[in-house]
């Protein structure tokens, strides 16, 4: 299946009861699946194509707002027009699932993959002081699963969840294992489970349920917004995810995620057969960040290279995370050209491996 | 007879809904909206309707509507009420859904929206209240801001060669097919008060009977943004916003009148 299939199915199988999308590419087959699989019959969920971005994030925090399980997807530039409503997903608190299946930028940019998101996805993007979990799958088979996944920790967080996958991820084919199918909660169940505050039709045994991001009183305002991140900081708690690979005896680490984090496997392989003891941190969730694993893995490594498509954006994360104690260099391309592993391995050698005397304050543009 | 013992429940004649809160409106004394909301929850309180109603308040004056109206309540983005309420009707396609939104929201910012969720036919109550500027945000030039009229942004009085005539939305989404009802009605008098209430209660029954789109407009006042006294904005309602937004049904039972 291809990545924007298999999520897709994936939103079905995980009892999604809404879709709501603008086609753009490279994310056009995730509403065209839908439309030809009807699921409307399969399981009773609603897709509708919207009359633009807006619309259709705005449609997602409608079914929000009754507690509904719901999905958008777009690709960068339709994401830009989202963020407006995410902004207030996120300040109204309502549980929802985005997914950026990103290309290049800026403006309209170009339709091949590109990881030039990155700062739009984890460094809030929209307006005010907020946070999206993102998830960044490196296959198709994650394209599946994390969709559910990602559906689990909106509601537990009651809060919108980012899936940032590149046209790389949604476009290629690759074997997948879906999960089965889950049951749509009944309207019954939605109101045992989210009754205390969704829209679902005041009845007179309670109070109105109102749902808005609007706080005229600063200090109310406030206390939203530390609320908020008391939950982005149990996100960090509870729900980081990472993976290490080679990492154990490794002198040098690569860091990457999505696409990128396939490449940088292959250019791992490469060191290695070159006996160069090399490794790789794939961040599964780009917030939270795996800062605490960067920050121990810097007191007995050589130096990190962030390999991204971009020119580097997570690198500034790295950075941070590492604290100055080892060189951290970033490799990547950008405008949709993606990096061989020969192009990494050959990055990793000049910037990293054979450069001893790698100064920490070079400049941004010395380090591209 | 003493005053206390006149008042007993025997002798009420009237209460206020029970779908309005008892919060104090935050409007301007004299403004419309107050009356606007009022009559709209009194047709949702007489129809017996309270828990199957979600209603969308809009970014205007009436942003806070839901601090007044007694249901359940979710309040979107600016222009973007009926693609918020496209979703509600969709999943939860036996509840009343109804917008609420000024003439900023619905017919500028909020366009697309409006003439979409118009033309897909959606099952939805839209209740646009049109008092030709913008209140909330200090009297600015709205869309329906009349030709020579002056506000804020058009000091000089609004000139169509730099901005367009004001725009007439009921008309022109009473084109769409996807739209069952289109009015105009207004509730500075008691007699247009008990009109307008009538085409609300006509609108709700439309969505009961799932026939799509019911628009209904409320020319209103805005005696803070037009910069007059009540009784002066309502006197020039009639003279000016009437002449040019006539009162009455434009679209019933999905035929042009």
């Amino acid at each position: 299946m291809k990545g924007n299939e298999a999520l897709a199915e994936a939103t079905i199988r995980a009892g999604a009861d809404a879709y709501f999308g603008y086609p753009i590419t490279p994310q056009s087959e995730v509403i065209e699946y839908l439309m030809a699989e009807q699921p409307e019959k399969r399981t009773g969920m609603i897709v509708l194509q919207a009359e633009s971005e807006l619309a259709a994030i705005n449609m997602v925090y409608g079914a929000a707002s009754t507690g509904k399980k719901v999905m958008t997807s777009s690709s960068s530039p339709g994401m830009s027009l989202k963020l407006e409503g995410i902004s207030y997903l996120a300040g109204a608190e309502l549980p929802s699932v985005i997914v950026n299946v990103a290309r290049g930028g800026p403006g309209l940019g170009t339709i091949q993959p590109s990881q030039a998101d990155y700062f739009q996805a984890v460094k809030g993007g929209g307006h005010g002081d907020y946070k999206l979990y993102v998830l960044a799958p490196a296959s198709v088979q994650e394209m599946s699963d994390f969709v559910e996944d990602a559906f689990e920790i909106a509601f537990k967080y009651k809060a919108p969840v980012l899936i940032l996958s590149d046209g790389l991820i949604g476009q290629m084919m690759e074997k997948v294992k879906l999960r089965p199918q889950k049951a749509r909660r009944t309207n019954e169940e939605l109101i045992a489970d989210e009754g205390t505050w969704a829209c679902t039709g005041k009845t007179p045994d309670r109070e109105r349920n109102i749902v808005t991001s609007l706080d005229l009183q600063s200090e109310k305002l406030e206390e939203r917004v530390h609320r908020l991140y008391a939950k982005y900081a149990q996100m960090e708690c509870e729900d980081l995810r990472y993976e290490m690979i080679n990492c154990e005896d490794a002198e040098y680490i690569m860091v990457a995620y999505g696409s990128s984090a396939r490449i940088s496997l292959k250019a791992m392989e490469l060191a290695r057969e070159k006996g160069h003891k090399v490794g790789l941190l794939r961040p599964i969730t780009l917030f939270p960040f795996p800062k605490k694993q960067l920050f121990d893995l810097a007191d007995r490594v050589k130096g990190f290279l962030s390999v991204e498509l971009s020119t580097g954006q997570m690198v500034e994360d790295v950075r941070l995370s590492v604290e100055h104690k080892v060189p951290v260099e970033h490799f990547g391309r950008t405008g949709g050209i993606i990096h061989t592993p020969e192009e990494i391995l050959e990055a990793l050698e000049q910037k990293i491996i054979n450069n001893g005397t790698v100064r920490h304050h070079k400049t941004r543009e010395q380090s591209i | 007879m003493e005053l206390l013992d006149i008042i007993k429940p025997e002798n009420k004649v009237f209460s206020k809904t029970e779908a309005m809160t008892d919060t104090c409106l935050s409007y301007c004394p004299g403004c419309g909206h107050g009356t606007a909301h009022n009559i709209a929850m009194e047709v949702i309180a007489e129809m017996g309707i309270i828990q199957d109603t979600i209603g969308v308040a809009p970014v205007g004056c009436s942003v806070l509507a839901y601090d007044f109206m007694n249901i359940d309540m979710t309040q979107a983005a600016h222009g973007r009420a009926p693609a918020v309420a496209t979703a509600i009707s969709r999943l939860w396609p036996e509840k009343y859904i109804f917008t609420y939104q000024g003439d900023g929201d619905l017919a500028a910012i909020g366009t697309a929206e409006t003439i979409h969720a118009c033309n897909r036919g959606e099952n939805i109550v839209i209740i646009f209240v049109n008092n030709g500027i913008y209140g909330m945000t200090g009297g600015q030039m709205a869309p329906t801001t009349l030709k020579g009229m002056k506000s804020s942004t058009s000091p000089f009085g609004r000139q169509e060669e730099l901005t367009g005539a004001p725009i007439k939305m009921t008309e022109l989404v009473s084109n769409l097919p996807g739209v069952y009802y289109a009015t105009r009605q207004a509730v500075h008098t008691h007699k247009h008060v008990r009109k307008a209430k009538k085409a609300l209660k006509k609108a709700f029954e439309n969505t009961r009977l799932h026939k799509g789109i019911s628009f209904v407009e409320i020319v209103s006042n805005c005696n803070s943004g037009w910069k007059m006294t009540p009784t002066e904005s309502n006197i020039w309602l009639e003279e000016n916003m009437l002449a040019y937004y006539p009162l009455g049904d434009i679209k019933v039972n999905g035929k042009l009148k």
